[in-house]
């Protein structure tokens, strides 16, 4: 009992200095930049405002209204705050995903486990809002190199005139200065991205990895390996230069989550019991697959904000396509999983087809503002056939994923990433991906795709890697085996999820 | 005295309660378990790693009875969880030392 004390006073010592040496790096940066102009200036006219016919159409003989300054402010007053309360809504359905991703993890663990599995998804999403707001949104938005901001870094802090865009932007977030929304609104919106990343590795590292691990790796992954990465994508950085396009994180935010998932969970090791000495994979069921379908219909719903919110504007002429590519995906995985796990294991495991409807849609957040909508379905079935074959994989290689988040997001995330070259086409965001390789744009949006996914790759395997051989070396990754077996409720926390005598 | 425990299957709790209450029976415990017999488990997949389904769900009756209603009792409870059917379950009649009553501190079969 009293070693356990120690222990567990020496892990957290050593995280709250990490933590804190970080914090206090940023308060001491503070001081410098002031918020020169973040108060919105003069509103200019955002270049796509909404057309004068405000106008009533009764007298269509007479001359228009006058154009005059005053009803251009009025226009423009319109679609910013248009644009910022849509931007805000959805940031909040992703908000709401992080309950989808604590009830789904539950779900799928067992019941000795629960209070870990949930207390990790709701910290991450806490060390990411602190982590994100004091360095990572500086690092991915801030005007500096083509791999990682230089300006602006520390707490949000440096110049910036939003909403104002395009040309009128005067600030040093300008990779952001293309969506007509205020400073906070960006942030906010990007944060919850962020923090969706971090929360799935929590999958595929439950109910063996210290809390204390976790808590560490969550900061460090949002702090920085996340952000340089989002500056290549979507902060004007190298990626972005390239012809790159991830419209709302296939690779940006579902691989990342997925390598560093990965990583975790060869550094780790698999569960006890889980693979016999000869050979044989073991289930270890998880203890309520009414927490996990729940989660999972959360999820589905937050992917509404995830997808269509990633407009940043309420352009109305996409926003329900891309919420109709989304669901067409996710049906689209559902269905292909159910059918796979019918033929290929007997029965249609529900584990199964819930993986299935995440899977299409991971696989359709890259593509789903430049597809059609029968694309998004080819393209959902397709993640849904990938993530069953994944499943079985990873089991056969011995990595222990107890959610199938390798297999969800990694996997899917790439090939949602390759699908872009494959099945864009430039009627949807005109001037920007233009066609995929299906549909005669050759191979040049592929191999950019293809870049980056095996850029990503590497960057955050070994950064990833290096990070979780660190906590490994100095406070320790992995509970012991007497925890393991007896939970780590109990024994990372102090709880017990079920107290009183449950059927289970 | 003796305790005759049941194990039946689950769906068959009410219309064994029934039957006992009928035959004069005035309290007894039950009891969620697993088990299995001389039937052989059957395999199932989760998420493609195979296991076997060995303990199926049950449900133990236990009452405490005077030695002259054991017997009424085991046939009583026999007619009322049988289907025929394997895994029905098994019967077990053993000697109870002493019963109290908690609230009365009554001892032996006016306790029961």
């Amino acid at each position: 009992m009293k070693r356990v004390r120690r222990r567990h006073t020496v892990a957290s010592l050593a995280a709250g200095l990490w933590m804190l040496s970080i914090i206090g790096l940023a308060f001491a940066q503070e001081g410098a930049p002031p918020q020169a102009g973040s108060e919105p200036a003069k509103m200019e006219a955002p270049a796509a405002a909404a057309p004068a016919t405000a106008a009533k159409k009764e007298d269509p003989g007479a001359a228009p209204a006058q154009f005059t300054q005053g009803l251009l402010d009025q226009i423009g007053g319109a679609k910013v705050a248009m644009d910022t309360v849509w931007t805000l809504m959805t940031a909040f359905l992703v908000f709401f995903m992080n309950l989808g991703f604590a009830t789904l993890e539950a779900g799928f663990c067992r019941a000795k486990n629960v209070v870990t599995v949930l207390a990790k998804n709701f910290i991450v999403f806490a060390v990411s809002s602190i982590a994100f707001l004091i360095l990572g949104f500086g690092i991915m938005f801030g005007d500096g190199t083509p791999f990682f901001g230089t300006q602006g870094i520390w707490f949000v802090g440096g110049a910036d005139n939003s909403p104002a865009m395009g040309d009128a932007y005067k600030g040093v977030y300008s990779a952001l200065n293309w969506t007509g929304t205020p400073l906070w609104t960006k942030f906010f919106f990007q944060l919850v991205f962020a923090g969706t990343a971090a929360t799935i590795v929590s999958g595929a590292v439950a109910e063996r990895i210290k809390f204390g691990a976790f808590y560490i790796f969550s900061f460090s992954m949002v702090a920085i390996i996340y952000p340089v990465v989002g500056h290549w994508i979507w902060g004007g950085g190298w990626l972005a230069k390239l012809g790159m396009f991830d419209f709302a994180g296939s690779t940006q935010v579902h691989s990342i989550g997925g390598w560093a998932a990965l990583t975790g969970a060869m550094v780790l090791g698999p569960r006890i019991g889980k693979y016999s000495k000869d050979g044989k994979i073991n289930p270890l069921p998880g203890h309520s697959i009414a927490l996990a379908t729940l989660g999972t219909f959360v999820l589905w719903f937050g992917w509404f904000g995830f997808n269509p919110g990633s407009t940043m504007a309420a352009d109305f002429s996409a926003i329900g396509r891309i919420a109709v590519t989304t669901n067409t995906a996710a049906a689209g995985g559902a269905v292909a999983a159910s059918i796979m796990a019918w033929i290929f294991l007997g029965k249609p495991d529900l584990t199964m087809i819930l993986n299935g409807a995440l899977a299409g849609l991971v696989a359709i957040t890259a593509p789903c503002a430049f597809v059609s909508v029968p694309s998004s379905l080819l393209i959902g079935l397709a993640a849904g056939v990938l993530v069953v074959l994944s499943v079985l994989f990873f089991d056969r290689i011995k990595v222990d994923d107890p959610v199938g988040a390798i297999s969800v997001h990694l996997v899917c995330g790439v090939f949602g990433t390759l699908a872009v070259g494959l099945f864009a086409q430039d009627q949807f965001m005109p001037g920007t991906t233009g066609n995929g390789l299906f549909f005669g744009g050759g191979l040049k949006l592929f191999l950019a795709q293809l870049t980056g996914v095996v850029s990503v790759g590497a960057f955050v395997f070994i950064s990833s890697m290096i990070f979780w051989n660190i906590i490994k070396a100095t406070i320790g990754m992995r509970v012991s085996a007497e925890e393991e077996m007896e939970g780590l409720d109990i024994g990372e926390h102090g709880n017990i999820a079920y107290p009183d005598f449950v059927s289970r | 005295m003796k305790m005759v425990e049941a194990i039946v299957k689950p769906f068959k709790l009410d219309e064994v309660k029934e039957a006992l209450t009928k035959a004069g029976i005035q309290g007894m415990t039950v009891e969620e378990v697993k088990g299995f017999g001389r039937q052989k488990g059957h395999t199932e997949l989760y998420r493609g790693a195979e296991y076997t389904v060995d303990f199926l769900p049950k449900v133990k009756i236990q009452i405490i009875v005077p030695d002259d209603k054991a017997a009424t009792v085991v046939q009583v409870i026999t007619d009322a969880a049988r289907t025929g059917k394997i895994g029905d379950g098994k019967i077990f009649v053993s000697n109870v030392e002493e019963v109290i009553r908690i609230r009365t501190g009554e001892k032996g079969p006016d306790a029961i």
